[in-house]
């Protein structure tokens, strides 16, 4: 118990039940964080992880007070946030300089808010600029520097401020590999050798060994809507060896966490949560379809094929410099077709995947498109095309419906998405001018009776 | 007018409000304004000596600047609300559309009529008048800039302005006002160029029987091409150019260069523009001694000023009160205004006759084709011409000043010569219409054809003569597909600017003679002159509606097609 009070004393951020949802007008409300409850206590490096579109970045954004929850509390040091939180400093992926303002200017700009004057906030940032490497380049403009080197501008901004709560999202994610590497180290020896007065640091990512390799706790979101779903501890000691058997084993857990969750458990808890905010009968009938390129996906099972039918995806990932962001959708995909399965972090092919990499182009889109017959959103596609007389139905139409089970945005990528398969596996056509779908003379099959089983017409 | 890009292709419920709120607005000016007989006719008296000249140009000069300094206090204003507040963007933008689709002269009647009401027996009147009708060809595109900037400022950084607490003080200081500076200063080099069009129109105007004179360049032109004199009409168009010249290299040239650090683009670009004054200004130690005693502290002082005056926006509790009371507010006023509205429409409405209706749909027909004969005219030469200067880069360069000193010449300037050349043969008036009309748009195409043609990639080039198209085939594939957009761009500024030259071109004075041919911009000039309200309303209605339709119904659909399917990123 004792225990415990202090413990509630010194916590620095309490989130309890933070859920978001983005109002769409005269549409469902999309759901994007669920439920999130969590702490974060001085001294911690927390890496916040999980695929991309999984609300994240919305969460950070929550948490530095720049957004606010649709329900739930933020809690900063026990006392509610509302607005930006003085306390916490943000780093951007894109940097976010201002391009006409110096280095220095850039630096400077939180000492300004906060009312210092001229002298002490210019030795600040000249001590800060000294401290991150760039010494030399106040006078500089953000566009006469390198990535690498923007970024260091974008740590030093953000430190300048003396912040409690160090806010990274995915700070390294518009670097190439190398300059990536070398800052990494180098915050971590910062933060460290407690150079700098930050209390805890919160970083959002999708680099799963990027995560493993800095922090110390590791908190795993789900996708659609995100909740958290694992929360790991990382006990290795610093400096880390990414070639060290307990790093590698922890890499393949967390890679195991993140990538078998989707089907399974998740989908279920998904549709049972849902029907809370949504009906569910219209949510559970169209399964959105993964943004995978097929090109990528002969690529990857002939891959496979070649090392014996099955490989581990973290090799998989580290081997053609993917991260589990860019392949996640791709083996999505082979399991939507049936061509390969997910088991324990090991993709493996079927037997209409060995077929599949045996076959040429034609016999591929032949089986691609045997396969989409049993896709939902192919199914509704193919039946309305197949029915109407002409044969063809404007894109707003397919639109439209998927509004009513996905976000704007969301709708429009599963819809390019099936745009791209229909049009590889010749199930139809596209007119981008007419923003028509519509069926050619060989595709229109008087006697082809669509799967009887897709009712999904007369529901609409 | 460039600017109006967006997507909207309808019509709202807000386009109704609005428009009812203009006509309120105007018919209570109309109303207030004629029941105030107190005005005295101002002969302002021309002297065409040569040593008057320079204090003329200042005269004309210094009304553009007021009308100038008055549309960027407006701009801030209008755009901030429009950019801010959810609410007011509805009506504020909209109305904005409609507003600079209005032509600017048939404010004159209104306007004049109610600052000579203000200001009887004083010369004020007639000057603020005057620099208001410059204010109103001015102000659009800019406001449209600078909401345009505001609402395109990328989320990150604008977070990041969040993030490090800057107060809305500083947020305007270091992100909003630099991130539309680029498009502030273009537009504001445009809305100077629309101020010299209209300067003539500005400065000598008749109403009734009754004439005003201004004394400054434009009403020197007029008066000396009235009297014919050509040797004062050539020297006083000289020292117009000379001054737009040096305006162009003393003021603009500098801004542009300086307000290229304010381009969102993150890689050194290849061609920056240079301007040895901004150099020299910026080597100076005077200027560099101003900045640190003066400027530095200065901002220093507004920071700490308006960081405690400004409150931080923390959308909270006390705001509710607030706007419930802002919503009343202009609910109260919606309705005080739709009521006025329609009373006063009403009461002008009662005076249309059928034939008058009719006589007004023929005229703005009739405009309508000398607009599509003047832009058909500015295209043909155009294009080939602008592909040669955009495709030569050599020839670009020795061309391109002489081209922007032509352009900056006001079509309006050269009307009075135009008209004595052309008025005695047949059908002068209506060639000199549709030439002047041509004059003033044919540089908005020709500028955007020339952009189009030098941003057509080095590898697309090469491509077509790898495989041998040559000559119509070349151009059907690669160069008109690739100038698409920029020519639909210049169309669209180029025929807004061709409508609103109807009312000068259609409708002239000269050698105390009137000369007019059919069509809705004289209408418009005439009814104004004879005082004609419910006439001029229901022609500037029409012309109005006629431009905003066009906007709409074929201007947007065309440019979003253009971005869409032939943009080259």
């Amino acid at each position: 118990m004792v225990q415990a009070s202090r413990e509630e004393k010194t916590r620095l951020i309490r989130l309890l039940g933070v859920t978001k949802m983005y109002t769409q007008p005269d549409k469902y409300d999309i759901l994007v964080l669920d439920d999130i409850t969590l702490d974060i206590y001085p001294g911690e490096f927390v890496a916040l992880l999980g695929p991309s579109g999984s609300g994240k970045s919305t969460l950070l954004r929550i948490i530095t007070g720049l957004s606010s929850p649709s329900f739930g509390t933020v809690l900063y040091r026990d006392r509610p946030v509302n607005g930006p939180n003085p306390k916490a400093a943000m780093v951007f992926q894109s940097f976010a300089l201002y391009p006409w303002l110096t280095i220095l200017q850039n630096v400077e700009l939180g000492l300004v808010a906060k009312r210092e004057d001229i002298a002490k906030r210019r030795e600040k940032s000249l001590q800060l600029l000294d401290l991150i490497g760039l010494n030399g380049y106040e006078d500089a403009f953000p566009k006469e520097l390198s990535g690498g080197m923007r970024q260091r501008v974008g740590f030093a901004r953000a430190l300048a401020v003396d912040p409690e709560l160090l806010c990274m999202d995915e700070p390294f994610s518009a670097l190439d590999f190398l300059t990536a590497e070398n800052l990494r180290s180098e915050l971590l020896d910062l933060w460290l050798e407690s150079k700098i007065p930050t209390k805890a640091i919160l970083m959002v990512t999708h680099g799963i060994e990027e995560a493993v390799y800095m922090a110390d706790r590791i908190v795993i979101l789900s996708k659609n809507p995100a909740r958290i779903i694992a929360d790991l501890p990382v006990r290795l000691p610093y400096p880390r060896n990414r070639k060290s058997p307990e790093f590698i084993d922890l890499v393949d857990y967390v890679y195991k966490v993140v990538t078998g969750r989707d089907d399974d458990k998740g989908a279920e808890t998904e549709t049972a949560n849902a029907t809370q905010v949504i009906p569910t009968a219209e949510r559970t009938i169209l399964q959105p379809i993964p943004y995978g390129h097929l090109s990528m996906l002969s690529g990857l099972l002939e891959l496979v094929a070649d090392r014996g039918g099955q490989d581990d995806l973290y090799h998989l990932g580290s081997e053609l410099f993917l991260e589990v962001d860019d392949l996640l959708p791709v083996t999505e995909t082979a399991e939507l077709f049936h061509l390969a399965e997910v088991t324990e972090g090991d993709l493996t092919l079927t037997d209409l995947g060995r077929e599949f990499v045996d076959s040429d182009v034609t016999e591929r889109k032949g089986i691609i498109r045997e396969q989409l017959k049993d896709v939902p959103l192919f199914r509704l596609i193919d039946r309305v095309l197949h029915n109407k007389a002409n044969h063809a139905m404007p894109k707003e139409f397919f639109t439209d419906i998927l509004e009513e089970h996905f976000s704007v945005s969301e709708a429009e990528r599963q819809l390019v998405t099936a745009i791209n398969w229909g049009r590889f596996a010749d199930l139809f056509h596209y007119d981008p001018d007419t923003e028509l779908l519509y069926l050619a003379l060989d595709q229109q099959d008087p006697n082809d009776k669509a799967n009887p089983n897709a009712e999904l017409l007369q529901e609409k | 007018m460039s600017n109006n890009v967006e997507n909207r292709t309808g019509f709202y419920y807000a386009d109704i409000l609005v428009g009812a709120v203009i006509i309120a607005i105007l018919s209570f000016v109309l109303t207030w304004a004629t029941h105030a007989h107190h005005y005295r006719p101002e002969t302002g008296g021309i002297s065409l000596g040569y040593a008057k000249l320079p204090l003329y140009a200042l005269y004309s000069w210094l009304r553009m600047f007021f009308a100038y300094i008055l549309s960027l206090l407006f701009t801030f204003v209008y755009a901030y609300l429009a950019a801010y507040n959810k609410r007011a963007e509805k009506i504020l933008i909209p109305l904005l559309d409609i507003l600079q689709s209005i032509p600017v002269l048939s404010f004159l009647p209104v306007v004049l009529l109610a600052f000579i009401a203000l200001f009887p027996g004083s010369r004020l009147g007639v000057n603020l008048a005057s620099v208001l009708l410059i204010f109103t060809g001015q102000v659009w595109n800019m406001v449209f800039a600078l909401y345009n900037g505001l609402i395109t400022i990328p989320r990150d950084l604008r977070e990041s302005a969040l993030s490090l607490n800057l107060s809305a003080w500083q947020r305007f200081r270091t992100l909003e006002l630099p991130y539309a500076m680029v498009g502030l200063v273009w537009n504001s080099m445009m809305s100077w160029s629309g101020g010299w069009f209209f300067l003539m129109a500005a400065e000598m105007f008749s109403l009734g029987n009754r004439n005003y004179q201004l004394q400054g360049l434009g009403s020197y032109l007029q008066t000396a091409a009235n009297q014919g004199q050509w040797d004062k009409e050539i020297s006083g168009l000289i020292v117009l150019i000379l001054v737009i010249v040096a305006m162009d290299q003393l003021i603009w040239r500098p801004l542009l260069a300086w307000s290229d650090k304010f381009k969102m683009e993150l890689v050194e670009g290849s061609a920056k523009p240079r301007s040895a004054i901004l150099m020299v200004l910026k080597r100076s130690v005077l200027l560099e001694c101003l900045s640190q005693k003066l400027f530095v502290p200065l901002t220093e002082w507004a920071d700490h000023l308006f960081g405690r005056t400004l409150p931080q926006i923390s959308h909270k509790h006390s705001v509710q009160t607030v706007t419930g009371l802002i919503r009343s507010l202009v609910l109260a006023f919606s309705l005080i205004a739709l009521f006025t509205a329609l009373q006063g429409a009403l009461h002008l409405i009662s005076h249309w006759t059928w034939p008058q209706v009719a006589t007004v749909l023929l005229a703005v027909g009739s405009t309508l084709l000398r607009v599509v004969i003047s832009l058909l005219i500015s295209v043909l030469w155009t294009v080939p011409v602008g592909v040669f200067i955009g495709s030569n880069p050599k020839w670009a360069q020795a061309l391109t000043p002489i081209t922007q000193i032509a352009a900056s010449v006001p079509a309006t300037a050269l009307f009075p010569g135009l008209v004595a050349l052309l008025i005695g043969l047949q059908g002068g008036l209506e060639t000199a219409s549709i030439l002047l009309m041509v004059l003033g748009t044919q540089w908005y195409i020709l500028f955007n054809v020339i952009a189009g043609a030098s941003a057509i990639p080095e590898d697309l080039r090469e491509a077509t003569v790898m495989f041998r198209l040559r000559g119509w085939h070349a151009w059907r594939t690669l160069i008109l597909p690739a100038i698409y957009p920029y020519l639909i761009t210049g169309l669209i500024t180029a025929s807004g600017g061709a409508w609103n030259a109807s009312i000068v071109a259609e409708y002239v004075s000269f050698h105390n003679h009137t000369y007019t041919t059919f069509g809705v911009g004289s209408l418009i000039a005439e009814s104004s002159q004879k005082g004609q309200f419910s006439l001029l309303l229901l022609a500037t209605g029409s012309l109005a509606v006629t431009v905003v339709v066009i906007n709409r119904l074929i201007w947007r659909p065309l440019y979003n097609r253009a971005s869409e399917r032939y943009s080259l990123s």
